[in-house]
């Protein structure tokens, strides 16, 4: 399952930075950030919950990069 | 500019006003290095408070190696200095400033040319109108059902693919496919989305969904191309999660090895010296200009190359486009028109109507395109009843009774099965040998008319660099060789049936260099097994066609095969500036380090290095989205 979200981010290193996060993520089988487009693309793993998983991933991403926020 | 710009800049001012201030101040006055320093604080606050929060909270995240915290321990390092020994705060202020400065300019830059490229993409209709009760009524797109009739007035954008239901008029295309001649639409003629009408009123009964309309497809794929990361991103991401870390480890080397060296050697050891230096490795740690300016140079490219009618799916394939060394042409459809026509008639006793009236008999219940320029070129109903048994010869033709005689129309193969001897044609096209009661009547020659351009095509691609053109085709070798000639085409496969195409392209993928790129184009009908296999799939003329937009890597919206070249050229220019940018980055950066070290380059120019290499590389890429003069 591959979901499509709106991001804010101001800098394109701390866009790879949130792309790192996100992967790391349990329940996330792949993601990628287009600082241009301005949006995550996250693929779940088979069977999890697309919505606990993505509030994990805005929690890590809160983390390596104070200053963006994940529209879910 | 947004609120969050507009606030950084008045910072940048105040700050950049009071350091001018307190930078002449103690000509006037007498101040004692104390208080000084505390009003050169004011300052320092006001342009980096947020820099020292975020430091502070990565702290607190263990997050140590990002730039916030580098810009911190520098700036406040050089403070500390300033305090401790020079009396001098110019330089903390300024880093920060400059720091600033550059970061503004990033964000403004960035914003620009993202709405630069979606202006170019422009093409997303914002309404549709829908008859009511006799008048006209605005509705959004996404309401409008399959069969309804729209209608489009002069002037408007046609939001929905369908089939004109009445009026004519002239259509802009360039939106989608870069090319400036308007098209001439009439009742029955299919129009797509995304089109500008021009001079007339038109009434189109629409042929599918707003959201499966070729616009709606097109901005999809635009929007997210740049999230297929190529080499050169992949490469600058993973450069950057080490370069912070070798900068630091190599700052705090330099402020404690050569002293204690100089220690051991018995020299004054010069501790305030050599941590200066280190406080300017840290300016220079920063990755931005790098990790900024590459994929805004893929992201300026595809959308130049989106506004020349070029759809590159993603940055990987503009970088496989860059470096096409092979391009293999599926002849039907893209050198050629893919419209047959019957040419001419050799070796015939009977006269051309009767040949054809024939032929359009023996081809009356195959849907061939061979066979439907046949029934064509008769261009009367044909009549079934004459018709008897029909026998098809698997690829080589038809063996069908009329009027109680066998006649057989097909190849060459199929006339020496029957025991008839043919006589082999030189001209270039298909021929369907006829034979009527076991004798031979001679053959129809028919033909697919080559594009105008088709020659100009492959001498533009001879000179953006690529070595060799391949045809493939199902046409004889004489006649295949003919027109490769003409063209000036390297190599031809003849005689190849549909299924055969993949198998020889999977032979050149074998053959080519390694690190070259294996273009495949075709006309996305009957080849999306060959445009996933090839290194790239081109689909050409693609304006409308579902199953080639789904299987190519680059779409091209007209079916001219200039395009082709041009492309390839587009790719070129972004690849050269994304390596200039590279280049120029990662150089700069490594001389300043080198002249940090050395003690010859200050904090000054440091930040100046950082900040101007970040601009020149911004304005670099954006070089990317001017590509009609390629």
């Amino acid at each position: 399952m591959k979901k499509t979200y709106k991001i804010e981010v101001d800098c394109a290193n701390c866009a790879n930075k949130m792309e790192d996060a996100a992967r790391k993520t349990a329940g996330v089988k792949e993601a990628t950030v287009n600082f241009m487009t301005q949006k995550m693309i996250v693929e779940f793993d088979e069977g999890a919950d697309a919505a606990s998983v993505m509030e994990n991933v805005a929690a890590a991403c809160k983390k390596v990069e104070d200053d963006c926020e994940i529209y879910l | 500019m947004t609120r969050k710009q507009k606030k950084m800049l008045i910072r940048i001012v105040i700050a950049a006003v009071l350091m001018v201030v307190l930078h002449f101040l103690p000509e006037f006055v007498q101040v004692s290095n104390t208080p000084l320093f505390l009003l050169w604080l004011v300052p320092y606050g006001i342009i980096g408070y947020d820099i020292l929060k975020k430091a502070w909270k990565g702290i607190l995240n263990r997050q140590v190696f990002d730039e916030n915290f580098l810009m911190a321990v520098a700036t406040l390092g050089a403070l500390a200095i300033g305090l401790l020994k020079t009396g001098d705060y110019d330089e903390a202020v300024a880093v920060m400033l400059f720091y600033q400065i550059g970061e503004l300019f990033q964000s403004y830059a960035v914003g620009k040319s993202r709405r630069n490229i979606s202006e170019l993409m422009d093409i997303r209709p914002d309404y549709a109108n829908i008859e009511q009760d006799g008048q006209l009524v605005r509705v959004d797109p996404d309401e409008v059902e399959v069969g309804a009739v729209i209608t489009v007035n002069p002037g408007e954008k046609i939001p929905i693919d369908g089939m004109v239901e009445t009026g004519e008029s002239s259509l802009n295309t360039s939106a989608l496919t870069g090319e400036s001649v308007p098209r001439d639409v009439k009742p029955g003629d299919e129009v797509v989305s995304g089109c500008i009408n021009m001079s007339g009123v038109l009434r189109i009964r629409t042929t599918k969904a707003f959201g499966e309309s070729t616009v709606s497809r097109v901005l999809d794929l635009v929007e997210n191309a740049s999230s297929r990361k190529s080499r050169s991103e992949n490469f600058i991401a993973r450069f950057a999660r080490y370069y912070t870390p070798v900068v630091v480890i190599g700052a705090a080397a330099l402020a404690v090895l050569p002293p204690l060296v100089r220690l051991v050697l018995s020299l004054p050891p010069e501790w305030g010296e050599w941590i200066y230096r280190a406080l300017t490795f840290l300016v220079i740690s920063c990755p931005c200009a790098l990790v900024i300016s590459i994929p805004l140079s893929f992201f300026a490219g595809i959308g130049g190359a989106g506004k020349a009618g070029v759809l590159i799916k993603g940055s990987n394939y503009l970088e496989a486009l860059a470096k096409t060394g092979t391009v293999v042409f599926d002849k039907t459809g893209t050198l050629t028109m893919g419209v047959f026509d019957v040419v001419d008639i050799h070796h015939s006793e009977l006269d051309r109507e009767t040949m054809l009236e024939y032929a359009a008999l023996a081809e009356c219940a195959s849907s061939h395109p061979i066979a439907a320029s046949i029934r064509k070129a008769w261009g009367k109903p044909v009549d079934l009843s004459r018709v008897g048994k029909v026998e098809e010869i698997g690829g080589n033709g038809v063996v069908v009774e009329i009027d109680g005689k066998q006649v057989a129309a097909g190849s060459s193969r199929l006339m020496r099965r029957l025991g008839v001897g043919p006589i082999e044609c030189r001209s270039a096209g298909t021929i369907v040998h006829m034979a009527i009661g076991g004798e031979y009547a001679g053959h129809i020659v028919i033909s697919d008319v080559v594009k105008p351009d088709a020659a100009e095509a492959i001498a533009s691609l001879k000179r953006a660099g690529v070595r060799s053109t391949v045809m493939l085709t199902g046409d004889g070798p004489s006649a295949a060789a003919q027109v490769a000639e003409a063209l000036g085409i390297d190599r031809v496969h003849s005689d190849l049936l549909p299924g055969d195409k993949v198998d020889k392209v999977e032979e050149l993928l074998k053959e080519k260099k390694a690190g070259e790129t294996l273009a495949f184009v075709g006309d996305g009908i009957n080849d999306a097994p060959v445009l996933s296999r090839a290194d790239l799939g081109i689909a050409m003329g693609a304006m409308g066609s579902d199953a080639a937009i789904e299987a190519a890597d680059v779409v091209l919206m007209d079916d001219n095969p200039l395009k082709v070249s041009k492309a390839i050229r587009i790719a070129r220019k972004c690849m050269g500036i994304v390596r200039e940018n590279i280049a120029f980055a990662l150089g700069v950066k490594a001389i300043c380090l080198v002249l940090g070290a050395l003690g010859i380059a200050n904090m000054w120019l440091a930040v100046f290095a950082d900040v101007g290499v970040m601009i020149l590389a911004v304005l670099n890429a954006i070089r990317a989205l001017f590509v009609s003069r390629l």
